[in-house]
C-alpha cells in the first residue's frame, strides 16, 4: 500500500477523463466505471487506516526540493471519511442524475472534486494544498451550477466569488509563508518557523489562514455562500459539499496548518473558538425559521461546524491542561466524522423525497412515513442523531465537547454548546412532525417508495449512524485516537522531513 | 518595499471593485485583479537586485547561475496560479453568460432570487 | 467538404472579416503554429513548455476561426475533436506519471536522461510537455468555443433581445 499512495488522486483524476471517453460507446460503462473508481478508493482508503505512518517522496525527490506525501493517523481519518461518503453518493447519484443531462460530466466533475479532496488531505506541501483546493474547488462551483436554473446559477456564482477570493487569500499566506522562511515543505516551514518564533509577520499569515480556510469552512462571519450553494446542487452533491467538502477543505486545513505548522497558541485558539461558537448558535437561529428542506440543513451544517471548530479550538489552547484539550480534540473530531455520516444521510433523504414529491417546502410535504417507510426511517435516525438523541453517534460527541467545555472553565461556551444542542432538536423535531408525520397530501396519494439504488446508501448510512454510536469503542481504537494523537504530536510531524 | 506596497494598493482596488460594483463582469475583472495582485507579490519575493533568468545557457557555470540568478520557484508558482486563474476565469465568464441568458440583466442586485 | 469549397470560403467575403485581414492571417499563421510547436519540443531548454506552447497553438486556432469565420475554424479542430484531445492529453499524462511506478515512484523520471542542451533530453519531461500542450490547445479552443460560437447559438435560440444580439456579436 505504502508504494501506491499517490493512486488516491491518480485513479480519479484518470478515471474523470477516462470516463468522458468510455461515455461515447456506452452510458452504462461510464456509470460502472465511476462506481468501480469510488469503490477502489473506498477499499484503499480503509486498508490506510492499518498502516503505519510514512512519507511518500513523488518522483523520488527527497525532501525539501521535491513534493512530499503524508500519512498518518488524521490523513487516513479524512481518507476513509472523503472516500466512503463518495462511494455512497456515487451510487445514489447512479440513479437520481438520471434526472439531468449530460451524466457523464457530472460524473468527470465528481471525480475531479474527489481527486482535489483526496489530494488536500495527502499532501505535505503546502503549494500541492493550493493547487488541489483549487481542483476541488472549481469542480464544486460548476457542481453547484449542474442544473443551470435560475437559483443553481446564481448560488454557483456567489459560491465562485467567495471562493475565489477565499484562495486568493490562501495563495497569499502561502507566499507571505515562503518569503518568510524560503521553503514549501509543510514539515521544514513548520521547523523554520520554529527558529523565527512569532512575530508580526506570522501573525499576519495566520490571519490569512484562518480567513482564507474560514471561508472555505464557512465559519460564520464567511458564511454567506453556502446557505445558498449547498441547497442548489443536486442532492448527492450536498451532501458531498456538507459532509466532507466543507472539513477536507476548510477545518483540516486549519487543523493541520495551526497544529503542525504553526504550533498551539493561546490567541489562535481563543479566535477560532469564537468563530466556532459564533457560527454554532447564529446557523441554528438562522435554521429554525427555514421552510426549505435542504437550506435548513444547511443552515445546520454550519452550526454543527461551529461544534468541531470549537473543539479544534481548545485543543490548540496551551493553557489548559494537556488531558482537557486532548479531550476536546477528541470530541471535536468524532463530530467531525459523525456530521459527515448523518448530514450526508439527511441530504441524501431530502433527494430522495424530492425525487418523489417534486418539492423541497418541507410545508408542502406530510404522513410521508405510510408512503415511504424506509427512506422516513433513515431519516429519523439521522434526525435523531444530529439532535444528540443517545444511544446514536451525534450525542457522544456533543457529550464530550460540552464536557471538556465545562470542566476546562469555559462555562459559556459549554452553556451555548447544550443551548444550540436543545434548538437542533427542537428544529429537527418540527421537521418531523412535518414531512414524516401529520396528514398526507392528497397529490402524494400514488408516490411509491424511492428506487433501490437510493435507499442502498441511506440504509448504509443510517446503520453506520446506530453503529458509530453503539460501537463506539472500536471506531476509537481504529480512527480516532490516533488522528487526535497525530495532531497534538508535532515532533513526530516535523521528522517526516527526514524520511521514515 | 515601494514596490510591495504597490501590489498590496492593487490587491485593495480588486477588493473594491468586487465589494463596491454591482455589475457582474466588473465583479469579475475586480477578482482578477485581485488574483494578479498576488501573483505580482509572488514574482517580487523572488526577485533581487541585478538578478538574472534562472536559465542555464550554454557556456554558463553553474555555481555562477546559483549565485546571480533570481528564485525561480516563485516563477513556477506564479505560472502554476495562472493557470488555475484562467480555469476559474472560464467559468465564471461562462456562468456569466448563463446568467444573462436567465436574467437578461448583468446587475447582481436584481439577481436576488436567493437570500444569503 | 472538398477543397473547392474551403477555397471559395477563404476568398468569400461573407465568411469572416476583410481580405486584409485574411492575406495577414494567412501569412502569420504558420509562423504561429510553428513558433508554438517549437514553444513546446523544446520546453525543457528554454522558457516555455507545453502550458505556453499550447496557448500559442491555441492562439493560432482562435485567429484562424475570427479571420476566416466559425466554419473554417469548426472544420480545422472541430468541438468534438478538442474534446477528445482534450481527455487523451490528460490521459497520456497521468500514463508517463503512473509508468513511473515501474522504478518505484509515482512521477519518476525513468527514461536517459541524455545529455544537456540536446533536445532528446531530460528524460519523460519533453514527453509530458508534449501531452500538456495537446490538451492546453484543445481545451482552451473549446472554451473558446463554447463562450463564443456556442454562446450565442444558444442565446439566439431564447428569447433574443436586440440587445443579447449586440451584446454577442461584440465577442
Amino acid at each position: 500500500m505504502q508504494g501506491y499512495y499517490p493512486l488516491f488522486t491518480a485513479i480519479p483524476l484518470g478515471m474523470a477523463f477516462f470516463n468522458l471517453l468510455a461515455a461515447k460507446i456506452n452510458q452504462k460503462i461510464s456509470d460502472f466505471l465511476a462506481f468501480l473508481a469510488m469503490a477502489s478508493l473506498s477499499v484503499m482508503a480503509v486498508k490506510m487506516l492499518f498502516e503505519a505512518p510514512f512519507a511518500y517522496h513523488v518522483g523520488g525527490w527527497a525532501p525539501p526540493f521535491g513534493i512530499l506525501l503524508i500519512s498518518d493517523g488524521l490523513s487516513s481519518m479524512l481518507l476513509v471519511i472523503i472516500n466512503v461518503i463518495g462511494l455512497l453518493a456515487m451510487i445514489y447519484s447512479t440513479k437520481y442524475m438520471d434526472s439531468y443531462t449530460a451524466k457523464e460530466k457530472y460524473y468527470t466533475l465528481f471525480l475531479l472534486m474527489i481527486a482535489g479532496m483526496n489530494g488536500v488531505v495527502i499532501t505535505g506541501d503546502l503549494f500541492n494544498l493550493y493547487v488541489f483546493l483549487e481542483i476541488a474547488s472549481i469542480a464544486s462551483y460548476a457542481l453547484v451550477g449542474f442544473g443551470c436554473e435560475k437559483n443553481e446559477l446564481e448560488a454557483s456564482f456567489k459560491y465562485l466569488i467567495l471562493g475565489g477570493v477565499a484562495s486568493t487569500l490562501i495563495l497569499f499566506g502561502i507566499a507571505f509563508l515562503y518569503s518568510l522562511t524560503g521553503t514549501l515543505n509543510m514539515p521544514d516551514v513548520a521547523i523554520e518557523l520554529g527558529k523565527i518564533g512569532m512575530n508580526k509577520g506570522v501573525g499576519f499569515v495566520m490571519a490569512l489562514f484562518i480567513a482564507g480556510f474560514g471561508l472555505k469552512a464557512s465559519s460564520v462571519p464567511f458564511h454567506a455562500w453556502l446557505p445558498d450553494a449547498h441547497p442548489s446542487a443536486p442532492a448527492p452533491i450536498s451532501a458531498m459539499l456538507s459532509g466532507v467538502l466543507i472539513k477536507a477543505l476548510g477545518v483540516y486545513s486549519i487543523a493541520r496548518l495551526m497544529f503542525h505548522i504553526f504550533g498551539p497558541s493561546a490567541l489562535v485558539s481563543s479566535i477560532i473558538m469564537f468563530l466556532g461558537a459564533l457560527s454554532m448558535v447564529v446557523g441554528v437561529f438562522l435554521a429554525v425559521g427555514q421552510h426549505d428542506f435542504k437550506r435548513m440543513l444547511a443552515y445546520h451544517s454550519i452550526s454543527q461546524m461551529g461544534y468541531v471548530t470549537l473543539g479544534i479550538g481548545l485543543g490548540l489552547n496551551p493553557n489548559v491542561s494537556p488531558a482537557l484539550a486532548a479531550l476536546a480534540l477528541f470530541g471535536g473530531l468524532f463530530h467531525m466524522v459523525n456530521h459527515a455520516v448523518f448530514k450526508s444521510c439527511l441530504f441524501l433523504c431530502s433527494g430522495a423525497f424530492e425525487y418523489r414529491t417534486g418539492t423541497r417546502d418541507k410545508l408542502k410535504m406530510g404522513g410521508l412515513v405510510r408512503k415511504m417507510p424506509v427512506t422516513s426511517a433513515t431519516c429519523s435516525i439521522a434526525s435523531l442523531s444530529i439532535s444528540g438523541v443517545p444511544p446514536f453517534n451525534g450525542f457522544w460527541s456533543k457529550l464530550i465537547i460540552i464536557f471538556a467545555f465545562l470542566k476546562a472553565g469555559y462555562t459559556i461556551y459549554g452553556v451555548l454548546a447544550i443551548f444550540v444542542a436543545f434548538m437542533t432538536m427542537i428544529s429537527f423535531i418540527r421537521l418531523q412532525m412535518n414531512v414524516l408525520f401529520g396528514e398526507l397530501p392528497k397529490r402524494f396519494e400514488k408516490i411509491k417508495e424511492a428506487p433501490f439504488l437510493m435507499t442502498l446508501p441511506l440504509v448504509v448510512l443510517a446503520i453506520l449512524c446506530l453503529a458509530i454510536g453503539i460501537a463506539y469503542p472500536f471506531i476509537d481504537s481504529v480512527m480516532l485516537e490516533a488522528a487526535k494523537d497525530t495532531l497534538l504530536d508535532q515532533a513526530a510531524f516535523l521528522s517526516f522531513i527526514a524520511g521514515v | 518595499m515601494t514596490l510591495y506596497f504597490l501590489t498590496m494598493v492593487l490587491f485593495v482596488m480588486g477588493l473594491y471593485c468586487l465589494v463596491a460594483k454591482k455589475n457582474i463582469i466588473k465583479k469579475i475583472i475586480g477578482i482578477v485583479i485581485i488574483e494578479y495582485s498576488i501573483n505580482l507579490f509572488l514574482i517580487l519575493v523572488g526577485w533581487r537586485k541585478g538578478g538574472i533568468a534562472p536559465i542555464l545557457m550554454k557556456g554558463m557555470d553553474q555555481k555562477e547561475l546559483v549565485e546571480h540568478s533570481v528564485d525561480p520557484l516563485p516563477q513556477a508558482l506564479v505560472l502554476t496560479s495562472i493557470v488555475i486563474g484562467l480555469g476559474v476565469l472560464a467559468l465564471m465568464v461562462s456562468i456569466c453568460l448563463r446568467l444573462y441568458e436567465k436574467y437578461k440583466t448583468f446587475d447582481m442586485s436584481k439577481i436576488n432570487r436567493l437570500k444569503g | 467538404m472538398a477543397d473547392d469549397k474551403i477555397k471559395k470560403m477563404i476568398h468569400d467575403s461573407e465568411h469572416g472579416m476583410t481580405s486584409i485581414v485574411k492575406t495577414i492571417v494567412r501569412f502569420v499563421i504558420g509562423i504561429i503554429f510553428v513558433f508554438g510547436v517549437y514553444i513546446i519540443l523544446y520546453g525543457h531548454l528554454t522558457p516555455g513548455g507545453g502550458f505556453a506552447g499550447g496557448v500559442i497553438l491555441a492562439c493560432g486556432y482562435i485567429i484562424l476561426t475570427l479571420g476566416f469565420g466559425k466554419i473554417l475554424g469548426l472544420k480545422k479542430l472541430s468541438d468534438k475533436v478538442a474534446s477528445v484531445l482534450d481527455t487523451a492529453g490528460v490521459l497520456v499524462f497521468l500514463i508517463i506519471g503512473l509508468a513511473g511506478f515501474t522504478g518505484g515512484y509515482f512521477f519518476l523520471n525513468f527514461m536517459a536522461k541524455g545529455e544537456i542542451f540536446h533536445l532528446a533530453s531530460a528524460g519523460t519531461i519533453p514527453l509530458m510537455n508534449i501531452a500538456i500542450g495537446v490538451k492546453v490547445t484543445a481545451s482552451i479552443f473549446a472554451v473558446f468555443i463554447a463562450l463564443s460560437i456556442f454562446g450565442k447559438f444558444v442565446s439566439a435560440l431564447g428569447e433574443s433581445s436586440e440587445e443579447n444580439r449586440k451584446g454577442s456579436n461584440e465577442e
